[in-house]
């Protein structure tokens, strides 16, 4: 565990600092125990987060994106085995009890999740719910003057008559509306770093963008550093000054947002960006996909765990995990042997623009369903 | 008016069409009684052609009425009113039995491909199991699974493999060979690549345009996503509250959509392109979709209209009083549904 850590120390990051620094992840590892192991769902992350900086972090669903930040938040079971330090203005929030956390929790450091109706007590009315956000930190302020401050909040995310909806239940919320009342929550105390896991994924596109609207007048307003985890490049492109990739746990790839969309320098990176479909480019260009599926986190072989689904992998790539390594001065960096040679490249210089390559999906089955072909076996 | 009149520039010979359907499920009361006390008006009067090979994508947003639409076309619930037409005749109209060998040429693939899957059954016989309803199996039916499941791109050897263990791309891939089993001629796909991750979904994709270049299918590709209906469709239907607000082919409602909700719609996708993104023009829609129980008079879209609130009271009348229908007599390429379509380039 440790050595994996160390060896993704982010060199290439440490300069060119502007602000305080609000947030600093440094090494962090979760795993958790199963009866088949250890399954290792973060791999040594670290990012600085300065204020009124937004972060994203994308990656496919089982890349560590969210246990990050759940370990971050204190948010994980008991049975988590939780490395590396994650510091907010220099405390240090790993290994916190409840009660400490609790302090910090919904005034320096809140969470958007995914899906409002299930973040939100269906028994409670909103306003309820967001002066219990308030009186829980500043047990001296007034019922009426949470009240007002309630009104004030929900009317800053865009809420219409806010004096009537105060009094709503959840239920009688539409999902955007929910979910603008989750942002309310999350902003009542001011705090320096709002997390967002997937925040629109639940809603529907022009809600979506009335959503990412209020969250970011709401961070404005409050000027709080953003991580906006999610897997649709089109949110990161567009709310986000820095991005960091994720995969098999593990950040291979991190830049601004312009060097990671015009100068990707990791082939997962490219190829992301090459699979997705794109509005405002016509029918002929054809997609490339990434064949295969991401790697078992259960006994991860060493080596890249990208190899396998990577067109340029050599030798080298199954015996050594690359580090994160400086592209250039700007602190830029990727996790690649061989990110020299993506200079330029477009995605369909690298995967073939086809619907399936047996030939591919037959290794990556080979390598990370050893196990289910064994049970496959018993079954016939 | 000539708006009557305005005929959709589609192929001369669709495959299946749908004329004028509309469904409206009742809306009941509490009690014993169950009496009927209104009807939420799911689709409302759409019209739709499909050519060979040929996808026609229809786009919305949730409850919007496009996968009741799907399975209107389907037959599998019965419209209010209208007719689906296929191969001159009207489904509608057919006995259960007479429907029976007609569904063979209609088939479904579903959003979410582990819930689609019965977890019992292996990758064979979930494949197997339609042409056996059919009776089809004794006469080759092992080669033909055992090829169907080559053409989606999955290894044959899996052949005897639970859905559990495989991936949702791979889960995907299982259900649209399942319905390709019986050789259909439309395929209709309600959203599916939507539950699938980017790298996974852009191999679907693919695989789609690829099985229409090969077997001539007939797709209707429900989607909320305009992104991907651009690379896969030809036509696209964009559908507000049960109504189509503008139609026409991808190009055309690509190059500048003409009715204030698609331009909305389109505007609020987000780009993955950084700088674009940063200078690109944004109509935020105000409010939710109203309920499709009690929808707005006149035009549907009239109550979250960005263009609606610029009119003077004299032009607001029209939108609250006549219903707009869908014409091409504007400057866009696109037949749309407003009084006052004016066309706006925006990607």
């Amino acid at each position: 565990m440790a050595n994996i850590s160390v060896s993704t120390s982010d060199k290439g990051r440490a300069t060119g600092t502007k602000g305080d620094t609000v947030l600093a992840v440094k090494d962090l590892a979760v795993g958790f125990p199963t009866d088949d192991g250890l399954v290792n769902a973060v791999r040594g992350v670290s990012y600085e987060l300065r204020r009124g900086q937004s972060l994203g972090i994308v990656g496919e669903s089982g890349s560590g994106k969210s246990v990050t930040s759940m370990a971050i938040m204190g948010l994980l079971p008991k049975t988590a085995q939780i490395t590396g330090s994650a510091k907010l203005e220099g405390e240090e929030l790993l290994g916190l009890g409840d009660a400490e956390l609790s302090r910090i929790r919904g005034k320096k450091i809140s969470m958007i999740f995914q899906d409002p109706l299930t973040s939100l007590n269906p028994v409670y009315t909103v306003g309820y719910q967001l002066a219990e956000a308030i009186r829980t930190h500043y047990s001296d302020i007034s019922k009426s003057e949470a009240r007002a401050r309630c009104i004030d909040l929900l009317d800053s995310v865009g809420i219409p008559n806010p004096q009537q909806r105060v009094d709503a239940y959840p239920h009688e919320l539409s999902g955007g509306m929910r979910q603008r009342v989750v942002i309310a929550i999350a902003m009542a105390n001011n705090p320096d770093v709002i997390i967002a896991d997937e925040p629109t994924t639940a809603l529907d596109v022009t809600v979506q963008a009335q959503v990412l609207e209020a969250l970011e007048k709401a961070r404005e307003e409050v000027n709080a550093a953003l991580i906006l985890i999610t897997h649709d490049l089109g949110v990161i492109a567009g709310h986000t000054d820095e991005v960091l990739v994720m995969y098999a746990g593990r950040p291979v790839e991190h830049g601004s947002v312009d060097e990671i969309f015009y100068q990707p320098r990791m082939p997962y990176t490219l190829g992301l960006i090459g699979s997705l479909p794109r509005m405002d480019e016509s029918r002929d260009q054809r997609l490339t996909p990434i064949h295969g599926t991401p790697p078992s986190m259960l006994n991860l072989a060493p080596g890249c765990p990208f190899r396998a689904r990577c067109p340029m992998h050599q030798d080298i790539c199954a015996e050594v995990e690359p580090d994160l390594l400086p592209i250039n001065g700007s602190g830029h960096v990727a996790a690649c042997h061989f990110s020299d040679q993506l200079e330029g490249k477009a995605p369909d210089d690298v995967f073939a623009p086809v619907a399936t390559d047996l030939s591919v999906e037959a290794e990556v089955e080979a390598m990370d369903a050893e196990g289910a072909a064994a049970a496959d076996e018993e079954d016939k | 008016m000539n708006a009557m009149l305005d005929t959709p520039q589609t192929a001369a010979n669709p495959v299946i069409a749908g004329k004028d359907l509309v469904k409206e499920f009742p809306v009941r009361s509490k009690g014993i009684l169950r009496r009927k006390v209104g009807a939420v008006h799911a689709v409302s009067g759409v019209n739709l052609e499909i050519g060979a090979n040929e996808t026609l994508a229809l786009v919305g947003e949730s409850g919007c009425g496009k996968s009741t639409t799907a399975r209107l076309m389907m037959n599998l619930i019965e419209p209010t009113s209208g007719q689906v037409l296929y191969e001159g005749k009207d489904l509608t109209k057919l006995s259960r039995a007479q429907m029976r060998p007609m569904r063979r040429d209609i088939q479904l693939v579903f959003q979410d491909p582990m819930a689609s899957l019965d977890p019992r059954m292996t990758v064979f016989e979930i494949i197997a199991e339609p042409l056996r309803v059919h009776g089809l199996f004794k006469n080759g039916g092992r080669d033909r699974v055992n090829s169907l499941i080559e053409i989606v791109g999955l290894n044959p050897e899996h052949r005897n493999r639970y859905p559990h263990e495989f991936s949702g791309g791979q889960r995907q891939r299982i259900g649209i060979a399942r319905a390709l089993a019986l050789q259909p001629r439309v395929l209709m796909l309600d959203e599916p690549v939507s539950a699938l991750d980017v790298s996974i979904q852009a191999g679907v994709i693919n695989l789609l345009e690829d099985l229409q270049d090969e077997l001539g299918l007939s797709y209707l590709f429900v989607s909320h996503d305009l992104s991907v209906v651009r690379h896969i469709a030809d036509k696209v239907a964009v559908m507000y509250l049960g109504k189509i607000v503008e139609e026409g082919t991808t190009d055309q409602l690509f190059a500048g959509p003409a009715h204030p909700y698609t331009q909305a719609l389109m505007s609020a996708i987000p780009l993955p392109d950084p700088r674009k993104e940063r200078t690109r023009e944004r109509i935020v829609l105000q409010g939710d979709v109203p309920s499709p129980s009690n929808p707005p008079s006149g035009c549907r879209f009239r109550t979250r209209c960005p263009l609606f609130k610029t009119l003077s009271e004299d032009q607001q009348a029209k939108c609250i009083d006549v219903e707009p229908l869908l014409r091409s007599d504007h400057d866009g390429l696109t037949r749309a549904a407003c009084h006052y379509a004016k066309k706006k380039q925006l990607v």
